[in-house]
């Protein structure tokens, strides 16, 4: 009888097991797919569209969510857990599913041109103490900002050294050095992110970072730039005793001299009464083999698509061409020496 | 040489901060969403814009003026939006004609758009509209997808790729599991995408995991699939390239048999037997 008992009460915890289990097991054909550290989970069975049409719609969707959460959830409280601070939290594992970055992952930033020569001689750093002893006040300072060390800013008297001008300021000459020395640094900084994005610097004629050795041509093109920039453009500059004029400065005009040949102007000016004169357009060749051009591209074109387009194409130019023809000979090839004489 | 395009040097600490906070990191930023109403919408678009707002809020934006755009004819003014608001996911909702109630879920990489898909809105309910349940703000999702389209198809791949980069929040390394509430559930089903947002319920089961029940939270969507633009095969891998210093690192001289078992060897020093315990030292002495 006692051993009757006992099964039947193994078999009753059996039983509460199953039915405790009941309320949180969800039986799906194909297992889903979890990432927990995103809280994700991927259900690929197909759903049930028959039930989905039968049945009101909101009811069977919510029937679906409720059970892929319960799978969800249970997977959830399977990962270990701690407590903290009265709140029991659990520990998430890394994401797995693999979603693009925000931005490229980020490069080195390239070594300056003092950090390479540092390394090519094999230079360290070394750290200096932040704080020196000051002989004038007799206290330690720091090294560098406010309230320095063996301040040269704060000095009220500098000795003039016999090699230079005495009427010099001292002072004036002090800040003003400080000023080019900030300046130099300024511009290596720049000129340094210039070569780490590789960037041409830009300039005209001397630029305020001239490469490390200008060829003669940069040069020549800088003296030049140089001379003209004055408020008379360059008018009452001297020359150097040897020095060329330069080449390639962009002349725009040119004229012909007041006095001087006559044959060639008197060539030139027939020259436009015949085309003046002759019935036939003057051939302006480059025009005409641009259109030649033009027209084969198109018929290539038209091929290409439809074998109908091309007649109708064709036609249509050759009614422009007579029509544009006449008008260039007229105004476009009579105005150029019109003006010219009007200048003379 | 003054106007070196991307190149800004702060001038106080707190714009360098800022601008520390943008610059490309190895473990990336929270990536923020940015919402943005077209140049036309219905009143079902603005209220969804208002609604995803609401979900997503602490990382996002909501641009609640007029933006005439077209994402998929001009991206340059949504480009010019994210790396102002330095913003990588964005929403476009509009409303026209041809394309009723259209919302753009899409996402950028440096700047520039990686893949976006139109979504057209043809049920909504929202947010208000369902008054029985609210979630506090920020928490962080469960995101179930539901639909053997959402393995199958290229297209519907990318959309719950997109949606679950939009909706996840921030990786964490720990959840508390009584702050679990939120649920989004999106079901691809005969060629719609149902998404619906419930309030997740914990109940007593008798056992340690709770049972799940669930109260429907708003909002609520049925889309239709429009017009897609996806990236590239080549663009997509390069914005999934993980950094050299990111990855995992191997460990030498350890392998792995079939079974899992590790195996490598152990280098001890030789034992001195001076030291031993035993039961009676004294022995040893003699």
């Amino acid at each position: 009888m006692a051993a009757c008992s006992i099964e039947d009460v193994l078999a009753k915890a059996e039983k509460d097991e199953a039915e405790k289990l009941k309320s949180i097991t969800v039986h799906k054909e194909l297992d889903l797919e979890f990432d927990l550290g995103n809280l994700f989970a991927f259900d690929k069975n197909p759903p049930d569209t028959r039930e989905f049409r039968q049945k009101n719609k909101e009811d069977f969707l919510c029937s679906l969510a409720r059970d892929n959460t319960q799978l969800l959830i249970n997977e959830i409280w399977k990962l270990p857990t701690e407590r903290v601070d009265e709140v029991i939290v659990a520990k998430l594992p890394e994401p797995t599913t693999r979603l693009p970055r925000e931005k490229p992952a980020p490069k080195p930033r390239p070594p300056t041109k003092w950090e390479e020569f540092a390394k090519l001689k094999g230079i360290q750093k070394k750290k200096k103490t932040n704080l020196v002893w000051d002989d004038v006040h007799k206290e330690w300072r720091r090294r560098w900002g406010y309230k320095r060390a063996n301040d040269d800013t704060k000095e009220w008297l500098i000795e003039v050294p016999e090699s230079v001008d005495p009427n010099e300021d001292q002072f004036a000459k002090r800040i003003k050095a400080k000023k080019e020395r900030v300046a130099k640094n300024e511009l290596n900084r720049l000129r340094n992110i210039a070569r780490a994005q590789k960037i041409k610097v830009p300039g005209v004629g001397l630029a305020p970072t001239p490469t490390d050795q200008p060829s003669k041509s940069e040069l020549g093109k800088a003296v030049q730039v140089a001379k003209v920039s004055t408020a008379s453009v360059g008018k009452f500059q001297d020359r150097l005793p040897k020095e060329k004029a330069p080449k390639n400065t962009g002349k725009k005009r040119k004229f012909q001299p007041l006095i001087g040949d006559f044959s060639t102007e008197k060539q030139k000016q027939l020259d436009i009464l015949k085309v003046m004169d002759s019935k036939k357009p003057r051939l302006d060749i480059t025009k005409a083999v641009n259109k030649q051009m033009r027209e084969e591209d198109m018929e290539s074109g038209s091929k290409r698509k439809k074998g109908s387009g091309k007649k109708r194409r064709k036609g249509n130019f050759s009614g422009k061409k007579g029509k544009g023809f006449g008008s260039t000979a007229k105004s476009g090839k009579n105005r150029k020496p019109r003006m010219k004489q009007g200048k003379r | 040489m003054t106007q070196l395009d991307g190149v800004v040097k702060p001038k106080t600490k707190r714009s360098k901060r800022f601008l520390q906070s943008r610059e490309p990191k190895l473990i990336e930023n929270v990536k923020n969403a940015m919402l943005i109403k077209g140049g036309n919408t219905s009143e079902t678009v603005t209220q969804a814009l208002k609604d995803i707002y609401a979900l997503k809020k602490p990382n996002a934006v909501l641009y609640k003026k007029k933006n005439i755009t077209r994402p998929f004819e001009d991206q340059t003014s949504l480009e010019f939006f994210s790396k102002k608001s330095d913003c990588s996911l964005f929403l476009f909702g509009s409303h026209n004609k041809k394309r009723p109630n259209n919302l753009i879920f899409g996402r950028m990489f440096d700047f520039h758009v990686l893949d976006m898909i139109e979504l057209g809105i043809e049920k909504f309910t929202s947010l208000k509209e369902i008054k029985r349940s609210t979630c506090p703000e920020g928490t962080k999702p469960l995101l179930v997808f539901a639909g053997e389209a959402f393995d199958m198809d290229n297209e519907y791949k990318r959309l719950r790729s997109i949606l679950t980069d939009f909706f996840r929040g921030p990786t964490v390394p720990s959840v508390r599991l009584a702050g679990l509430e939120h649920l989004l559930h999106f079901t691809a089903l005969e060629g719609k995408i149902y998404m619906r947002s419930y309030k997740v319920l914990l109940k007593k089961s008798g056992c340690r995991t709770p049972r799940i029940e669930l109260e429907e939270m708003g909002p609520s969507f049925d889309f239709v699939m429009r017009r897609t633009h996806l990236a590239s095969d080549d663009l997509y891998k390069t914005a999934h390239r993980q950094p050299k210093a990111l990855k995992p690192k191997k460990k030498k001289n350890i392998s792995h048999d079939a079974f899992g078992t590790k195996f490598g060897r152990l280098h001890m020093q030789k034992q001195d037997l001076e030291k031993l315990q035993t039961r009676r030292p004294d022995l040893r002495t003699k």
